[in-house]
């Protein structure tokens, strides 16, 4: 593997001072969770190791991951991890364009085979042998294997790439899949979102590019200290919700006060995400803070579980979509009704019968 | 009909232990203390008046819900373990004869039975057949599943690595993902409704009805039967 930066001197070329790079490190340190001891750990590791090439592809998506991505909240965070991207691959970000920016791209999965990472924004559709979603005048799908086949480990950024989102909701005419099924013999790390928060995304890859390892992952392959979580464990509202206080109309005295969002359908209590802990635009708010529910955007599926104003999912094998109450009550009523008839019956049966006991 | 009071003799069977009988029991208790509190953490009650502080009404019905969830799940390991050194009632809930051709034949009496079409229901020792296999399907596969999804929703609130996490979290990815696990818990509360809501009338019903004995059978353990025809 040829001779490459470390990821300090890239900051330092990045015109980075010493003093703001140590901060950063603590900033990280903090980030991840790793506690105060660990900002000297970074610090060493990056000004020894070489830095990781990381190739960012763009799959059927609308690029609300890379805004996210690009307004990290510390300047610093989004300039350091930025740099050291788009050095590489990113076809939104980087400055060259065209066959150009395809012969990088081509070039740094020859040169760091097994080496560099690759982030997936988007996602593939297969329908059409994947015509639905052209890069360089070849199927989307092409590129991402072509570039998964070489890859350390691939990040799948957003509930596009780790679940399908919204085009891939009912009726998903263009069969757009999670890369989970595209990409089958490589560590995916999933960080699901509409978008990721900006904090999770560079808190990921640079931990990843530290530590030269993955973070740990849940089940379903989330970063455990991202989204270990649900909104609803660390939401500030929750004492509300404990003591019974809730909003029940947008408009009323409970929505003033900033009571619990549970019956306006808040989605808390179901998603693992942290913008409770972490929230959005710099630390300033999250949607719940603002007064919405959460709608549960980096949960799997999330566009087809029903209104974003209902806790539950409809059920929509049952003819109409219905929810699990109106099902419920509907059968209940059904069956009281049948067992009232009955014993009506069995009573008329049993009085005329009488005659014939023993 | 003469006045003179007709001789009756009636024959009595210890069919349920005490084990089994105070499990049905605790089970009913648990299952309504189920019903009520998780139908009040679906569609809480109106908003609490005062601070948040001075009020806990959301964790307290939490909290009666999860003990019941636990007696109710401690209580069916008994069950299943008394299937195993209990008599041979004790195992007719777990183990229905799905390859007894008279079995069947038996179900099609019993369901004529309550439409009228049969005069008189045979006698059983256990549960008829019609009985075992509501209990099996409605009763035993239903309150697995309530406690499978119950404590799979339980390690959420326990957090990521917990005991309950550990052993039952696998169940969210496998349903989807959280929300359907929540949809599908509630959705199985109205399944265990209707299960009860006919299995009490049918009890009531047959109790009057039938040539046996049935809630006195399920509080003493003894089957007494009312006449002395065969079968
Ligand atoms: C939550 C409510 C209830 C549940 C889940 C429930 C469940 C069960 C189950 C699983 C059995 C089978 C016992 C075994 O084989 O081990 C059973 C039997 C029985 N239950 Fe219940 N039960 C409920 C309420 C009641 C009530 C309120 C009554 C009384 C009116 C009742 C009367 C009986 C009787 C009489 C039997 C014995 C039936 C027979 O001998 O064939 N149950 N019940
Ligand atoms: C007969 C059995 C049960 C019934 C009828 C029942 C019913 C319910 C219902 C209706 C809900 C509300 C679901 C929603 O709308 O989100 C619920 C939630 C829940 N149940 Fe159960 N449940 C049963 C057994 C259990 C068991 C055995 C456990 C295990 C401890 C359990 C744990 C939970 C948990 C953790 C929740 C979520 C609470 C929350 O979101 O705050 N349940 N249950
Ligand atoms: S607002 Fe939502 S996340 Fe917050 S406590 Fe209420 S239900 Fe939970
Ligand atoms: S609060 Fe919920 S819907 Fe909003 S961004 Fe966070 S996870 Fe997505």
């Amino acid at each position: 593997m040829p001779q490459l930066e470390t990821f300090y001197e890239v900051m330092r070329r990045q015109g980075i001072t010493r003093r703001s790079f140590l901060k950063y490190c603590s900033l990280t340190a903090a980030a991840l969770g790793l506690g105060p001891t660990y900002a000297p750990q970074i610090a060493h590791a990056m000004e020894t190791k070489q830095r990781t090439p990381v190739l960012w592809l763009h799959g059927l998506e609308c690029t609300c991951c890379s805004e996210s991505f690009i307004r990290s909240a510390h300047p610093l965070v989004k300039d350091v991890v930025l740099s050291m991207i788009s050095l590489d691959y990113d076809d939104t970000l980087m400055a060259s364009a065209g066959h150009q920016a395809e012969a990088i791209l081509e070039e740094t999965i020859q040169k760091y085979k097994g080496e560099y990472i690759l982030a997936v924004e988007g996602n593939p559709p297969l329908n059409e042998d994947g015509m639905f979603c052209i890069v360089g005048g070849k199927p989307f799908l092409d590129q991402l294997k072509h570039a998964a086949k070489d890859a350390k480990a691939v990040i799948a950024w957003g509930s596009c790439a780790s679940w399908g989102c919204v085009q891939a909701a009912r009726p998903n005419p263009t069969q757009a899949v999670p890369i989970h099924k595209v990409i089958t013999d490589k560590p995916i790390i999933k960080v699901p979102g509409c978008p990721p928060i900006a904090e999770v995304m560079t808190g990921v890859i640079t931990y990843m590019l530290t530590f030269g390892k993955l973070p740990e992952l849940d089940r379903q392959g989330r970063p455990k200290m991202f989204y270990g979580q649900r909104i609803h464990d660390k939401c500030y509202r929750r004492p509300h919700f404990d003591a019974g206080q809730f909003v029940e109309e947008w408009d009323d005295e409970g929505a003033r006060k900033g009571y619990c969002l549970y019956k306006v359908g808040c989605k808390g209590p179901t998603t693992y995400n942290a913008c409770s802990t972490v929230r959005w635009n710099e630390g300033v708010s999250f949607p719940i803070q603002a007064g919405h529910g959460c709608i549960g955007c980096s949960e799997d599926g999330f566009w087809d579980k029903g209104s974003f104003y209902e806790r539950l999912s409809n059920i929509p094998q049952f003819g109409i979509e219905k929810n699990a109450d109106e099902i419920g009550t509907a059968v209940a009523g059904a069956v009281g009704t049948a067992i009232a008839a009955h014993a009506a019956v069995s009573a008329v049966k049993r009085a005329t019968a009488k005659g014939d006991q023993e | 009909m003469s006045d003179e009071l007709k001789q009756r003799k009636q024959t009595a069977v210890y069919v349920y232990e005490a084990p089994l009988r105070l499990w049905h029991w605790v089970t009913v208790f648990s299952i309504v203390t189920l019903c009520v509190t998780g139908y009040f953490i679906g569609s809480p009650l109106p908003s609490q008046p005062g601070e948040a502080i001075d009020n806990y009404l959301m964790g307290y019905i939490r909290f009666a819900h999860f003990t019941a969830g636990y007696i109710l799940a401690i209580g069916f390991i008994g069950r299943i373990y008394w299937a195993f050194v209990g008599n041979s009632h004790a195992r007719e809930l777990f183990l229905p004869p799905f390859f007894s051709r008279k079995w069947w034949k038996e179900i099609g009496h019993e369901l004529r039975w309550y439409l009228f079409l049969e005069k008189t229901p045979r006698k059983y020792i256990g549960h008829n057949p019609l009985a075992q296999l509501a209990m099996f399907f409605f009763f035993v596969l239903g309150n697995t599943f309530m406690i499978l999804t119950g404590f799979a929703l339980y390690g959420e609130g326990l957090g990521a690595g917990s005991w309950a996490d550990q052993w039952f979290g696998w169940i969210i990815p496998m349903m989807g993902q959280s929300q359907d696990v929540h949809t599908w818990h509630h959705l199985g509360m109205w399944y265990l409704i209707t299960f009860v809501m006919i299995h009490v009338y049918v009890a009531i019903r047959e109790d009057i009805m039938s040539r046996q004995s049935l809630i006195s059978t399920m509080v003493g353990g003894w089957r007494m039967f009312k006449d002395d025809r065969p079968d």
